[in-house]
């Protein structure tokens, strides 16, 4: 009974009670509503938790000021994917794309998918996260397999030999910092524990500590879909079920993010160590221009995505490699915002086939002239994503440069580059596909577009205005990451 | 020099042997058969590992490793070897020449990172480190080298086999991890199973670059 009193127990229990639940559940309408309602339940079990902060977890679980931003934005996207992935699996179905039998187990994986991930942010243990996000992982892939094309069955086993192998050397990292802690700190949990690590960081041996980071920037950076570990990205996102790209670009990126970002705070705490700072700049900076040019190429309107995801996860590693205080609060700022408009883009792209009946940009025009609302949803949410004013990632985009400016005025203008041209390749897109003579409908109506507009409006806020708070603790946090 | 640590550096010398072994193989069943021993060999190693760090609950990680990787999963893979009819199949795997010489200079990169003068970790967990890395590195290069779906997944779950050494020979490793490794193999292989099976269904091969022709990419 002690876990349903404990106060982060909501996040964790919530998704493991539906998952049970839903395991029995055959009718996929009523499964999606359980979907939907558990999501919610999970969502205000996670802004209870940021509200009332509880100030001991015991020895597994912590809250921190860093973990608590990710809880709560994993449950926001986590609410709207159900919402999105409801009307889209009825719209599958009733079209003839899926068979219900094809999407039996997709709630209760879905599910245990959250609630994987929520443990895997909220857990003070390596050893624990590492499990969690290993979780995470086989189940997106069996969830990118559920369409059982060519495409995706090739999809998912090469996102499924990547994947595993990423993981694998996260889990040599994570092995090496414990074999390094272990003198130092004795045995059991304690050479595990994040906090432990940290506080005794300066005592290890440098040159193991600095291996282990390599194998960790490697292995987590395989699932944050770095270049040149992106491969599984592109293909996994384009042939998944849309809700799972949704959630694969929304969250899933920043969990790798995340874990590497853990073991980075270690590493900070060794005078002696490397400065992780170069290598996590280079494969940024790689995975920005790379990405940038892939998108001129690009023939699918998922993947073309998926690049752009990519790109700005190469944002996200070079604005934490960069260090201080602003480029580590924009970094913040710009996993928060991106998980949020990316995955309210894949929710719009998952409406425009729905439209269109294909996701071949070449056949998919003049979004605006035929469907108004849902065209200027596109235009919007592209506009976000392509970090312009006025939306969330246009600031935290500037502050990355700026930041860059003052310490790497050589590699900003790299960034720079890379940001122009990949706008140039989504504006390029954009009028294709929302201007001109609209190409023929496979139907006339489209989903509901509120789930979008919550995460749209979400990033537009705080493109506007962050408030006083959330800013004082992005500040806060920027400074714990050193 | 005691006694203890020479039995465990022994074994995971013996694991890192097979791995080569492993890496020349042309014929599946053959493969199966050096990753079986690999398997065994490692389960021997946990088992004294368990007797020597004086852990008595590595002993179940030693049985879910015995039961899980030395006799369910070559069970489950010989019978789809056999059901595939691939047990004849010569595959195209890269000479032995340059795949030994790769590995041997894996193997010393692995030994140079690991194994210097002033490196602080405790116990035999250094040694047993540096044998992990090595292992996992031929994992890695087997899995490159191959195109058959099955030697793929013997390549990971060589690789699997590379973590549970290091992991177990850490000292006092907290229970968690070493089940859970254990644990994940078991699920791997669901997926596995399940993708093998649907690929056999939909390609009529296990031939991995058979795939590569679903490019979503072609227009």
């Amino acid at each position: 009974m002690s876990a349903l009193l404990n106060p982060a127990g909501g996040i964790l229990l919530v998704p493991l009670i539906a998952a049970c639940v839903l395991a029995f559940i055959r009718n996929y309408r009523i499964a999606s509503w359980i979907n939907v309602g558990a999501a919610f339940l999970t969502l205000l079990a996670a802004l209870r938790l940021l509200l009332w902060r509880p100030s001991s977890l015991g020895s597994l679980l912590a809250v921190d000021d860093f973990n608590i931003v990710f809880l709560v934005l994993n449950a926001i996207v986590g609410f709207t994917t159900t919402v999105f992935a409801k009307g889209y699996l009825a719209h599958e179905i009733s079209s003839g794309h899926l068979k219900p039998w094809h999407i039996r187990y997709f709630h209760p994986l879905y599910q245990i998918l959250m609630g994987a991930m929520n443990l895997a942010l909220l857990t003070s243990i390596a050893g624990l996260m590492w499990v969690q996000i290993e979780i995470a992982t086989l189940i997106t892939i069996l969830m990118v397999g559920i369409p059982r094309t060519h495409e995706s069955l090739e999809a998912a086993w090469k996102y499924f030999i990547l994947g595993s192998v990423g993981i694998s050397l996260a889990l040599f990292g994570t092995i090496l910092v414990y074999s390094v802690a272990q003198p130092v700190v004795g045995d059991g949990l304690a050479a595990m524990t994040f906090t432990t690590l940290v506080a005794h960081a300066a005592q290890f041996d440098p040159d193991m500590l600095n291996l282990a980071f390599v194998f960790i920037l490697l292995g987590y950076g395989t699932k944050a879909g770095l270049f040149p570990l992106h491969a599984w990205l592109p293909d996994a996102h384009a042939e998944g079920p849309t809700p799972v790209s949704a959630i694969l670009s929304g969250l899933l990126l920043n969990l790798g993010i995340y874990a590497i970002l853990r073991f980075k705070m270690v590493l900070a705490a060794n005078p002696h160590t490397m400065a992780p700072g170069p290598l996590m700049m280079m494969l940024g900076l790689a995975s920005v221009v790379f990405a940038a040019l892939m998108l001129y190429r690009r023939s699918d309107i998922k993947r073309f995505f998926a690049y752009s995801s990519i790109e700005h996860m190469g944002v996200i590693a070079f604005a934490f490699g960069l260090g201080g205080p602003l480029a580590n609060f924009a970094g913040l700022l710009h996993m928060a915002m991106h998980s949020l408009a990316k995955s309210g883009i894949f929710f719009t792209v998952g409406n425009v086939m729905r439209l269109k009946g294909t996701q071949k940009m070449a056949a998919i025009r003049g979004l605006t002239s035929s469907h108004p609302l849902l065209g200027w949803t596109f235009v919007a949410a592209v506009v976000a994503i392509a970090g312009l004013p006025p939306f969330g990632l246009f600031t935290s985009e500037f502050l990355v440069v700026s930041a860059a400016m003052q310490q790497q005025p050589l590699l900003a203008g790299v960034l720079v580059l890379g940001l122009i041209i990949s706008l140039g390749g989504l504006f390029w897109r954009l009028n294709q596909l929302a201007f001109g003579e609209p190409s023929p409908n496979a139907e006339e109506a489209h989903g509901p577009l509120w789930p979008i507009a919550v995460n749209l409006s979400l990033v537009l806020l705080l493109g506007i205005y962050i408030p006083g708070p959330v800013a004082l603790w992005f500040q806060h946090v920027a400074k714990l990451l050193g | 020099m005691s006694f203890a640590p020479d039995v465990s550096h022994f074994l995971s010398g013996m694991i890192l042997l097979l791995s080569f072994a492993m890496l020349y193989q042309d014929r599946l069943p053959p493969l199966l058969n050096i990753f079986i021993a690999q398997s065994l060999v490692l389960a021997l190693s946990i088992t004294w590992q368990a007797y020597n760090q004086n852990e008595p609950q590595l002993l179940i990680t030693a049985a879910i490793e015995f039961g899980v990787k030395a006799v369910l999963i070559p069970f489950v893979l010989y019978t789809l070897i056999r059901r595939l009819k691939i047990h004849r199949t010569v595959e195209t795997v890269v000479g032995i020449g340059p795949s030994m010489i790769a590995g041997m200079a894996l193997v010393g990169l692995s030994m140079a990172l690991i194994l210097r003068e002033h490196a602080a970790i405790g116990g035999t967990a250094r040694e047993d480190l540096a044998f992990a890395l090595s292992v996992l590195l031929l994992g890695l290069l087997m899995m490159v080298t191959r195109r058959n779906a099955v030697s793929q997944v013997i390549g990971f779950m060589a690789i699997e086999n590379s973590l549970v050494l290091a992991a177990t020979g850490a000292k006092g490793m907290p229970f968690v991890v070493e089940t859970c490794v254990a644990f994940s193999a078991l699920v791997a292989l669901i997926v596995i199973g399940v993708f093998l099976f649907r690929i056999r269904e939909r390609f009529d091969s296990v031939d991995v670059s058979i795939l590569d022709h679903f490019r979503g990419e072609q227009p």
